[in-house]
């Protein structure tokens, strides 16, 4: 196999050496506890702090607004599952929608058989939430509103400043939280400005380590915590600071480009993006799964009457790594976010997910479409 | 509390002047199926195997050779040491024997109330005391020891609920409580030799275990068609060949290439016949095989009416281009019986990871489940058989799993 070329950074990234020197410092070097007493674990401490600032400044907050979890699922559970036991007593009912992440769709699922009302808010083939329909669910007992930015599948991405402003206009005592997993670092958000109190990030979707993540909490939001003991992280995610990956995912963060009202996605990734998808409308056989305006790094097209996990092994033999769904749900039939979009089975079947980072080339693209080209004549039987 | 483990066998006993050869091919296959479970000695006398270890690991090894082909039944079991020839037994080492059988009891009888009998079984009548004292001293010894109000303990002589045994043979005095069931059967490798057909499935490996249970030895085939099948697909077969191997020896994987032949018949072949004319080809190559490696059956894992392929015709269909008998251990059982076994033997957890093989991958909407000989054969012509068989031999891949091997 002469040529590797990873198409999967949506479901993970490789660590950038900079992540993972600082990984091994803080493990080799800096491994007091930050909550010794001693001058040792001060120094711990004082890396804490430095990288939760960094990532305060990525997201134009406040330092004290970001909790560490273990990752995305861990941020979604806790900001979830934390608004509906602080504010059980204002309401009982949720609102979300069919395409997230399965730690939010599963957590959703568990919350409804503990008595919670939840309700779906309608999106469309391309994976789009109907905002009149979300504004129509809307109710005075409404504690909660979770929708992701960017689908990690299709890659849409929602329009999360106007939904968080029909949500306070409907009920300004609503919470918002929003799953920026695949959006972190790729689509500008400004969380300091738009209404959103919940939002939840992971460093391994960035070049930074696995196992670490962290959640956004606006000043003045109640949770809840899901894991009791020493009380770190303002009593919220006790446990030692996982302090070594934490470093690494403020060396990642360093390492994002710098977003604005302007310059509102990754353009490098973007115009990969664009190149790909040109190649792809020209196959016949491919049919483009994703929106045109999709997230930089995600392109989702389906092969109809080529299981999507057949042409995923065939290109892992010509050494390409991509994708049939998200990696936390590829082992159920057929994708369910392509599904709830309301495409056919034999599309949703035949989908696979191409994701992108910054080092792929125009040439490994070439070479991807070439090969997929060949597979395609070799698997297709009639 | 145990030191050692009793292994009886029975069947292989009657086996008249090959008893010898019987008997070491089942102590090596046991030292096999427990070699990952730490050091342990195996010692042989007429009708018992006897193996000593550590008392921490006898319960694991029990577990495990509670599979093995051969064995009727074991119990861990505490030895007593006299440090004499036991026609010298006297009052202190009877003795030390009572309160070593009160331990004992103590030890492993953990709910009260319950019932006891003490049974005696005196093979070596050099021993002074008669099995009916014996009995009667040990099991009043128990009672006086142990029962009282609180741990209420009373002999039954007809169904007790713990049958306390003291075996005195060739010189030894062996104690125990438990006798596990063993599979039964004859041990691996005293039938001779067949070629399992597997698949990533709940049967395959199951047919190929009751296989090694009549004492054959296996080589196995997988059928690879990559990429409709995945690298994963491949890691459970070979998993699951491992856990074979712990029973049976030694397993040659062999792993043809398949997507060409699948591909063809799909293109070549009428759609409700694909399944069909795909075992055909698998039987096909599994003759070639099984000559290649001088096996006399091949074994399969199909059980009478579960899947449409499995039907009398469908049988027929797949025995017509069979060289050697076809041997279908699980033909009549159901699957739950099916699944009970698979999880007994260790490989139900492997099967049931979420891969595709190649037999779920291609199958049609409504595949026939009456093939008709003359269907095929027609259905058949237009595949090159021979070439495609040559060409999927050319590309096989072959794995040499032996697991417990020093």
């Amino acid at each position: 196999m002469e040529r590797e070329i990873y198409l999967d950074n949506a479901a993970t990234t490789k660590a950038l050496p900079e992540v993972t020197a600082a990984v091994v410092d803080a493990l080799e070097k800096n491994y007091a506890n930050p909550s010794s007493l001693h001058r040792f674990g001060l120094q711990s401490e004082k890396i804490l702090n430095k990288s939760r600032k960094t990532a305060a400044n990525y997201l134009g907050v406040q330092a004290e607004e970001i909790i560490f979890t273990s990752g995305g699922t861990e941020s979604n559970n806790l900001a979830i599952r934390g608004i509906t036991k602080s504010y059980k007593n204002r309401g009982r009912h949720l609102i979300t929608s069919p395409i997230e992440h399965s730690s939010v769709a599963e957590l959703f699922e568990a919350l409804k058989k503990e008595g919670w009302q939840v309700d779906m808010v309608d999106v469309d083939q391309r994976g789009y939430v109907d905002l009149e329909h979300l504004r129509s669910l809307i109710t005075e007992e409404t504690i909660l509103v979770s929708i992701m930015q960017v689908n990690n599948e299709l890659g849409t991405i929602q329009p999360i400043k106007k939904i968080a402003e029909i949500i306070k206009e409907e009920n300004p005592l609503s919470f918002f939280h929003v799953d920026g997993v695949q959006a972190f670092g790729k689509i500008y958000t400004n969380l300091s400005q738009w209404p959103i109190e919940l939002y939840s990030i992971s460093a391994h979707k960035i070049h930074g380590p696995k196992g670490i993540g962290a959640l956004y909490l606006k000043k003045g939001t109640n949770l809840e915590a899901l894991i009791y003991g020493g009380g770190q992280e303002k009593g919220l995610r006790s446990g030692t600071e996982n302090v070594p990956a934490i470093a690494g995912l403020a060396e990642a963060v360093k390492k994002l480009p710098q977003l604005s009202a302007a310059e509102n996605e990754d353009s490098h990734l973007a115009q990969k993006r664009e190149y790909l998808l040109k190649s792809l409308k020209k196959i016949d056989a491919a049919v483009i799964n994703s929106p045109a305006a999709g997230a930089p790094h995600i392109i989702n097209f389906s092969l109809p009457g080529i299981k999507g996990e057949t042409m995923l092994h065939a290109l892992e033999n010509c050494g390409i790594y991509a994708a049939t769904g998200s990696a936390c749900s590829s082992k159920k039939k057929g994708s369910r976010i392509i599904k709830a979009c309301g495409l056919s089975q034999a599309r949703s079947e035949s989908a696979l997910r191409i994701s992108l980072d910054r080092t792929i080339t125009n040439d490994d693209l070439d070479y991807f479409i070439k090969t997929l080209k060949e597979q395609i004549d070799f698997l297709k039987l009639f | 509390m145990y030191d050692l483990i009793i292994i009886r066998y029975g069947e292989i006993a009657l086996k008249g002047d090959n008893i010898d050869e019987f008997i070491s091919q089942l102590v090596s296959n046991i030292e096999r199926a427990a070699a990952d479970l730490g050091e342990f000695e195996i010692t042989t006398i007429y009708g018992r195997i006897f193996l000593y270890a550590e008392s921490n690991k006898i319960e694991a090894i029990v577990q495990r050779l509670i599979n093995v082909p051969g064995i009727i039944s074991l119990s861990p079991a505490q030895r007593v040491r006299i440090g004499k020839k036991i026609a010298n037994f006297n009052e202190q080492d009877f003795k030390k024997l009572k309160s070593r059988a009160v331990k004992l009891f103590k030890s492993e009888v953990q709910s009260y109330p319950t019932t006891f009998k003490v049974e005696t079984t005196r093979a070596d009548k050099s021993f002074p005391i008669e099995s009916p004292e014996l009995n009667r001293e040990l099991g009043a010894e128990i009672l006086r020891e142990i029962e009282s109000e609180a741990v209420p303990l009373s002999v039954d002589v007809h169904q007790p609920e713990h049958l306390f045994e003291v075996e005195i043979r060739r010189g030894k005095i062996y104690l125990f409580l438990r006798r596990e069931a063993g599979p039964g059967g004859l041990p691996v490798k005293s039938s001779g030799k067949a070629l399992l057909l597997l698949s990533g499935g709940i049967d395959s490996p199951a047919a190929g275990w009751l296989g090694l249970k009549r004492g054959l030895s296996l080589n196995a085939v997988y059928f690879d068609s990559p990429p409709y099948t995945s690298e994963r697909a491949k890691e459970k077969v070979i998993d699951l060949a491992k856990v074979l191997s712990r029973y049976g020896g030694e397993i040659k994987l062999q792993i043809p290439y398949f997507t060409e032949i699948q591909q063809q018949i799909l293109k070549k072949c009428p759609k409700r016949y694909t399944v069909t004319i795909m075992r055909r080809m698998m039987i096909r190559i599994a003759n070639r095989l099984a000559e290649m490696n001088e096996e006399l059956a091949l074994v399969t894992g199909e059980s009478l009416g579960q899947v449409a392929s499995q039907t009398l015709e469908g049988l027929r269909s797949s025995d017509e281009v069979a060289d050697f008998p076809v041997l279908r251990p699980l033909i009549t059982m159901d699957k739950n019986d099916i699944i009970d076994l698979a999880e007994r033997i260790g490989t139900y957890e492997i099967s049931i990871r979420p891969h595709e093989d190649c037999c779920t991958i291609f199958v049609p909407d409504n595949p026939v489940t009456q093939p008709k000989l003359d269907t095929i054969h027609f259905g058949e012509k237009d595949l090159k058989i021979e070439e495609l068989i040559e060409r999927s031999l050319e590309k096989m891949e072959v794995i040499t799993i032996n697991e417990g091997a020093e």
